[in-house]
Parts: structure tokens; sequence; C-alpha cells
């Protein structure tokens, strides 16, 4: 009964599911962040596969980049005593370190609510805050803050008309990775939308890590971190002392 | 051109790395101060998060310290004897404020308690020397004789030691309590604490102006190793490149300083200072008087 059930599910919603698939693909998948690494481009594209016809109505295409995320501690100044000093915080419980959203068009208009609720597709929705503290009431405000602060380091970024699509089939867009990216696993989702509706979603990681240097440097400070400070104390001491002596050998 | 840094995860030009570890090493051999409370929040202007530049500062200082120690160790204008002593109590302040950090901490306030810090002794200190080192300069000027030896309540201390780098003949006692209340505040402030250092060996200790530089340096590098081994085996925040970069401008920088500070008269060098440590305070007292533009901010570190 109960497997009935489900094929009986399958065999209803699958069909649903399967009509529009994504084949997509990333001019990259894996970022190495080199001494010199000043930021990297990412060309997301893909096409539309279908078993059927062209289904009527318009299709459009939301596509999101996300960084790593983390809990973070937003503050707020008040004045006190004439001294504009830290007095409220708010610890927001997930929020990417990077968040980048490409649509094809106005976002409110391709999209519903409860699929953005669902999916946590836009900004705003892409944070998650639950508990703040009973005495701030407008904790709304803070992780509004938080995106302010992003988007002016253009770490989020909603970008509507960036997503281009041709003949409901083929589509593109272009990503701006900035200089001050964290390391992780970048997720990306290309999400069909039709009615406002999601129909297909696609997923894809993208790997950003340090390499050569900057990896070694950061696994030593991390794994024994005793030596790394010796090595920072070392190599201060050597380069003060050898400054020294060049400078008394330019001097004779 | 530019560097990513592989513990502050930001991207940076050297060339402004290269130039701000100039500055501070220019500072650091003209006045003997470690210039931590420059580095510091120059780096967090430059967009470095405040843990990795408090602890990458203290590593610069040590490289700019050797630097010029080495520079005054040349001319004998060190007291290692004092530099030791005051050392001694330097540690023990040290390990002190460490405990006081920690403790302010808890109470949710650190912030607020540096910065008040920060704006209360350099405002202190270099409204004081100001004042002094201007009165000197016009005494000076009279070409009066100046009283060489002034005989205050700190010579009648026991445990009498000399120092003969500095021609004093004192007791032990205020340069411990001196070395011991800098290193209280320099645990506190996140600096090497130079420059309430070389105006406390000046007006407290009775010091001679060209020997107080190079004793100073010689004890910050201590507290600045220390502060800086301390900072990367427990909060992993030194930053080796950053550091790299700063120590390259900042050796330089150092040499440059001491050979200005030969050329530059000891009043003269005290007025700069002064002014120096006063528009510092200024800065950070306009920022706790001055509504910010952006009342929010997110606390990075917050994760650690």
């Amino acid at each position: 009964m109960k497997r009935f059930i489900i094929a009986a599910f399958l065999a209803f919603a699958g069909p649903v599911l399967a009509e529009e698939d994504v084949v997509a693909g990333l001019s990259q998948d894996r970022i190495d962040i080199t001494a010199n690494f000043d930021g990297s481009d990412i060309l997301i594209y893909g096409a539309v596969k279908r078993d059927a016809p062209v289904p009527p109505g318009a299709l459009d295409v939301i596509i999101t980049l996300e960084g790593p995320g983390e809990a973070e501690v937003v503050r707020r100044k008040a004045r006190v005593l004439g001294l504009w000093i830290n007095t409220d915080k708010v610890v927001i419980d997930r929020a990417p370190s990077f968040y980048a959203v490409a649509t094809t068009g106005a976002f409110s208009e391709i999209i519903s609510d409860t699929e953005d609720l669902r999916h946590a597709i836009s900004i705003p929705r892409a944070i998650r805050s639950v508990g703040a503290p009973q005495t701030i009431q407008d904790s709304q405000t803070f992780t509004e803050a938080l995106i302010r602060i992003r988007e002016a380091r253009h770490l989020y970024s909603l970008d509507q008309y960036a997503v281009r699509l041709t003949d409901q089939t083929l589509f593109r867009a272009d990503f701006d990775l900035p200089a001050n990216l964290v390391e992780g696993n970048y997720k990306t989702r290309i999400f069909l939308l039709r009615d406002k509706r999601v129909v297909n979603l696609y997923e894809k990681t993208i790997f950003v890590r340090k390499v050569g240097l900057e990896r070694w440097l950061f696994n030593l400070s991390r794994q024994q971190p005793a030596a790394y400070g010796l090595l920072a104390l070392v190599i201060a001491a050597l380069a003060g002392w050898g400054a020294s002596a060049g400078f008394r050998l330019l001097r004779r | 051109m530019q560097f990513y840094l592989p513990i502050a995860e930001v991207s940076v030009n050297a060339f402004v790395l290269f130039g701000l570890g100039g500055i501070v090493g220019i500072l650091s051999g003209l006045f003997g101060v470690g210039g931590g409370f420059i580095i510091t929040p120059l780096l967090f202007f430059i967009g470095i998060p405040p843990t990795v530049a408090v602890a990458t500062g203290a590593n610069q200082v040590v490289a700019s310290s050797v630097s010029g120690v080495l520079a005054h160790l040349k001319r004998k204008t060190v007291d290692i004897r004092m530099g030791t002593v005051l050392l001694a109590g330097g540690m023990a302040g040290s390990a002190f404020g460490i405990w006081l950090f920690n403790y302010l901490s808890r109470l949710g306030q650190i912030d607020l308690t540096v910065q008040l810090a920060y704006v209360l002794f350099l405002g202190t200190v270099g409204a004081m020397m100001l004042q002094e080192s201007l009165r000197a300069l016009r005494r000076s000027k009279r070409s009066a004789p100046i009283k060489r030896h002034q005989h205050m309540w700190v010579h009648k201390l026991p445990f009498k030691m000399k120092f003969r780098t500095s021609g004093l003949y004192i007791s032990v006692i205020p340069p411990l309590l001196v070395g011991f209340f800098v290193g209280v505040l320099a645990a506190v402030m996140g600096v090497g604490g130079g420059f309430l250092m070389v105006p406390a060996m000046i007006y407290i200790l009775g010091m001679p102006t060209k020997v107080v530089v190079g004793t100073s340096l010689f004890q910050i590098i201590f507290v600045a190793a220390f502060t800086t081994f301390m900072h990367a085996w427990t909060n992993q925040s030194v930053d080796l490149m950053l550091a790299l970069m700063l120590i390259l401008g900042g050796v330089i920088g150092a040499q440059i300083g001491a050979q200005l500070a030969l050329r530059l008269r000891a009043e003269h060098l005290r007025v700069l200072l002064a002014l120096l440590v006063l528009s510092v305070a200024g800065k950070l007292a306009f920022d706790l008087l001055v509504r910010p533009d952006e009342l929010y901010s997110i606390a990075v570190g917050s994760r650690a």
C-alpha cells in the first residue's frame, strides 16, 4: 500500500518536475587564492532541457552564488553621556560571507513570497535570524544594517536582469567575485521559474581555496600556533637586524 | 600590486602597507615609541580586521624596535640596566593587564574602556609634554643654565642602584613601578607603551632624553614579542604576510628615523612627539563625540 502511494505520488509529481530540466556549466568550479589574488569572475551558463514542447507562459531564471556562512554579531551605537558607544547587539544566526543574486526580471515579479521563503533566495531571506533578545524591539534593523554594510563592500548584491535568457532555452550570467573573498565552498543555485513558482532547481559547488604560500601559512598558524608565533618573531628580529646592518654598510 | 593576506582574508595594496610600515618605522626610530598606537588604527582604516591588526601590529613593532635599538646601541644611547629593571616591572604589569583585559571583556565594555584609555592617556601625556617642551624650548633660547639634578621624592627611596649610562643613582622602586604601570596599560590597550614610557622616563625618572629613546625601544622589543607570541598562540591572529610587508617598510623607516633624531634637538623632538600624541588623542575623542555615519557594525572576530 505504502509503495503504491509513493509510486502514485511519483507518477503524479514526476512529470511536473521533469518537464523542464537545467543543464548547466561553470567557467571554473575551483578558485585558487594565490598571494596576488585580486578577485575573479565566474560565468555560469546553461540550457533548459525539455522532453515536450515549450509550455505556455514566460520562463524566468534566478541564479544565486553563496559563500560559507557564519553567525555574526551586529552592534549598534547609541549616545550615552555624550559619547557614542556600542550599546545593543544582536546575534544573527547565520549570514553568508558572500551572496549574489542574478535574475532575468524584476525580482518580485518573477517569484512569489512563498517560494522565496521556501528556498531562501532573496538577500534578506538568505540570512537566518531567529533569536533576538527580548530587550531589542527592532531586531530587523540589525539585519538590514548587515545587508547594507556588506552591499557597500560588494559582498552582497542583487542584480536584476543580469541573467540573459535566449529563446526560453539558453541562459548565462556573469558574477564578479571581490578580492576580499573568504575560503570555503561556494554554492551555486539555478532556479527555473514559471508563474512565480520554482519548477526546477540545479545546484553545484565551487571550491574556493588558498594555495601555495597562502595555504602553508594558514595551516601552520592553525596547526602549530607556537611555531608560527616564533617564526613571526624570528622574521621580525632578522629583518630589524638586517636593516640595521644594511644601513651601516651604506654609510661606510 | 595587490596581495591577498592569508589570515586577515582581505586583499590589499602592497605599496600602501609598505608606506604605512615606513611611516611608523620613522616615528619609532625618531621618538622611541613602538608605533603600536598609530599602526593599529591605520590598519583598521584600510580594512584589516581589528584582531589581526592588533596582533600583527605588535609583530611589526618587534622588527622596528630591534632595528632602532641596534642603531642606538652603536651610539651607546641604550641604558640596558635601566631597560631590564623597567622590563621586569613591565612583564608583571603585562600579566596583570591581560587578566584585567579579560575581566573587562566579560563585562562587555572593553572597546569603550580601550578608547577612553587612549583618549585620556594620550591626551594627558601629550598636553603635559607639549607644555613642558615648549617651556624648555623658550628657556634654552634664552640660554639659561639647565638644572641637571633635580632632587625629587624619587631620590629618597631605598634600594638604590647605579645607572651609569643615564648618569643616575636612584632607587629601583620607581622604574619598577613605571614599568608595571606601563605594562598594565600596554596589555589593556594593545600597544607597546612607548608613548607612555618615554615621558615617564624623562619626567618621573629624570633620565636624559638622548638615552630615553634607545632604552624605551630596548624594553618594547620584549613586551611586543610577548604580545605577538601570545596572540599567535591563543588567537591565531598574526598575519605573517601582512607583517612582512609592514616590517619591510618599518625597518627602513626606523633607520631613517634614528638618523633624523641625531639632527633634531631634543626639545624639538619632544614638541613633535607631543603634537603627534595629541593629534591621535584628538581623532579618537572626535570619533567618540561625533555621531558616526553608520551606527551599526559587524563585530569581526565575534566568531573566535
